[in-house]
């Protein structure tokens, strides 16, 4: 009975009025940018599941009679310097990045949001451990630390993600102590305490369902950023290793053909910046929707 | 008085937050497997040789003294010597320092420009035409990697139209590409903010009455809203001093531009720790200096604000 107080406070979205909320879906599905990104993100989900049969060839088989070829009927993008299909890398690309962008913000999102769930609903001592060690990794400027973990742990594709998703848990852990923190305080986890429900019933059944909104919009965005990670610390090198079709990878090896065959870099950059794209839509409708102030924020 | 203690608190912190990320980065470098003097020389080193190496940097002592012996260092200002090339690494570190803010100055600056009018004009325009173009825009320059956009502008201004150079440093020339596919990543987050607050402030009940004064449009929004939405940026642009010393590891790359950011990358992967130790120092110190900096300015501009 007091969950279902609690889950009619969540669809409200905090104020009350849910012919604002319709009107708010309503508007969203207008939203061309939503629409978008949902078609882009459904776009790739379908190329990754049967990447086999649309893929026209193999994506890491090379055949050096075709090298740096402009779109042909055979190779509908051209092809590589060394003979490979472009767009059957494309399309395993697209593939390991959605997969990338998806398992790091599992593995970090996971991670962040149980410390977070912590942080914010057991005592100060718990909070104080965990919010220093989350302070320090957000002190470290923007991708040194990803960098730096590759860099020992060597450059290869697990510890790449693994590297992402240690970069992500601490952003995770912020968010949902500060979720908790203004959950915790509201009237219906009052009622379940009065009840005499147990600390982990209240911060599973009551608080953590009322965290999910922020969760989600901020796990669309990280997809997005942990895909242009990856892509970048492939560019550099360090990321998947050749001949994996992985986009920044692809990026960072072709770039020295860019003024010979410009389909070798663009195919690619399209790659990387249409599927980011897709997440970034939805993240950005997301937080349209469930946003309580939405409408008055990006 | 209040203003000196809080400088203070802070300046603690920041000296523990430096301890431990200079102390995570000695263990990761610590830590990371193979025989670091191998990859000190050219060659195989003999056994001796080898020996004479380890001497010489002190690989052979345990983890604690060495970097205690770092922090002995940083106290007088010697971050040692590089175990590549033997050059002192103070010198080096600084070199590759001021070219990095040569280059982010420049794009902070444009993106603060070009961005604050953008969000200013995308909140007047709410919901219209205006301003889901440009919300679409900026979405696309948060989405586009930096190499991307770096090796579009390469292929556009250096190859077909050969107005600037494709890489290296010196002259403005070398600078405008760099700058502009740093500042192109910016942009949108700065317009997207600008937009977000410039929103907020719109519906407050004082431009209600500025309005209702009959005050032109232009004077409520430059005048009375354009204040108040300019307070938060204050923060966001601190904070993008972060994004920038990031954003810069790729961009120098893609230029071949030497600044801090292909330094520390080439640094690790030749695993020569004494110039990774100097470039963590001061970039993280310098990222959350800057950000104590803005904080009190914050407290300075806002008189609402309270620094505790």
């Amino acid at each position: 009975m007091w969950q279902g107080v609690s889950s009619r406070e969540r669809t409200d979205g905090g104020n009350g009025r849910p012919t604002g909320q319709w009107r708010r879906l309503k508007w969203l599905l207008r939203s061309p940018r939503a629409a978008v990104g949902v078609a882009i993100l459904a776009g790739a989900i379908v190329m990754s599941l049967g990447a086999g049969s649309f893929a026209p060839h193999d994506p890491v088989k090379a055949s050096l009679q075709h090298r740096l070829e402009p779109p042909s009927s055979e190779f509908p993008l051209g092809t590589d310097w060394i003979g490979r299909c472009l767009l059957s890398r494309l399309i395993y690309g697209m593939r390991l990045t959605l997969f990338v962008g998806l398992v790091t913000v599992a593995l970090g999102g996971g991670v962040g949001v149980a410390l977070g769930l912590l942080a914010g609903f057991y005592g100060p001592r718990i909070e104080m451990v965990i919010m220093r060690a989350t302070d320090l990794l957000l002190a470290f400027p923007y991708f040194l630390l990803t960098i730096v973990l590759v860099a020992v742990l060597g450059a290869n594709l697990t510890n790449a993600v693994i590297a992402i998703a240690v970069w992500t848990a601490p952003h995770y852990i912020r968010l949902v102590r500060a979720a908790v923190l203004s959950v915790k305080a509201r009237e219906f986890v009052e009622a379940a305490r009065a009840l005499g429900r147990a600390d982990h019933g209240i911060l599973l059944r009551h608080v953590f369902p009322n965290c999910l909104p922020p969760i989600l919009v901020q796990s669309s965005t990280f997809c997005a950023q942990n895909m242009l990670m990856l892509a970048s610390l492939s560019f550099l090198g360090l990321g998947a290793q050749p001949p994996s079709p992985e986009l920044g990878a692809m990026l960072g090896a072709g770039r020295t053909y860019l003024r010979a065959a410009p389909q070798v870099v663009a195919v690619p950059a399209v790659g990387i910046l249409v599927g980011v794209l897709g997440f970034n839509f939805l993240g950005d409708a997301l937080r349209d929707l469930l946003d309580p102030r939405a409408g008055t924020r990006v | 008085m209040q203003l000196a203690q809080y400088v203070l608190k802070r300046l603690g912190a920041m000296v523990l937050l430096l301890l431990g990320i200079t102390f995570i980065v000695f263990c990761l470098m610590y830590l990371a497997p193979g025989d670091v003097t191998l990859m000190l020389v050219p060659n195989v080193p003999s056994h001796e040789q080898a020996e004479i190496l380890r001497k010489q940097f002190a690989l052979d002592q345990p983890l604690l003294v060495r970097y205690g012996r770092f922090l002995a260092g940083v106290l007088h200002g010697d971050l040692g010597i590089s175990w590549i090339d033997r050059r002192p690494v103070v010198p080096q570190v600084l070199d590759a320092l001021s070219y990095t803010l040569r280059l982010a100055s420049v794009s902070l600056l444009l993106s603060i420009a070009v961005g604050l009018i953008a969000g200013i004009v995308s909140a007047v325009r709410h919901r219209s035409l205006v301003d889901e173009t440009i919300m679409t825009v900026c979405l696309l320059g948060i989405s586009a990697p930096v190499f991307v956009t770096g090796l579009l502008l390469i292929y556009l201004f250096s190859y077909r139209l050969g107005w600037f150079p494709t890489s290296g440093a010196g002259s403005w020339r070398h600078l405008v590409l760099p700058a502009v596919t740093l500042a192109s990543f910016l942009v949108a987050y700065n317009a997207r903010m600008m937009r977000s607050c410039m929103l907020e402030v719109l519906g407050q009940e004082y431009v209600r009455t500025a309005r209702a004064k009959g005050l032109k449009e232009v004077v409520v929004v430059g005048r009375h809203a354009l204040r108040n939405a300019l307070l938060p940026m204050v923060t966001v642009v601190g904070l993008q001093v972060g994004l920038l010393l990031g954003g810069s590891v790729i961009t120098e790359t893609v230029f071949a531009y030497p600044g801090i950011g292909q330094l520390v990358v080439s640094a690790i992967a030749a695993r020569d720790t004494p110039v990774v130790q100097g470039c963590v120092l001061l970039t993280a110190g310098g990222f959350i200096l800057v950000n104590l900096i803005v904080d009190i300015l914050y407290g300075g501009i806002d008189p609402r604000v309270r620094l505790t």
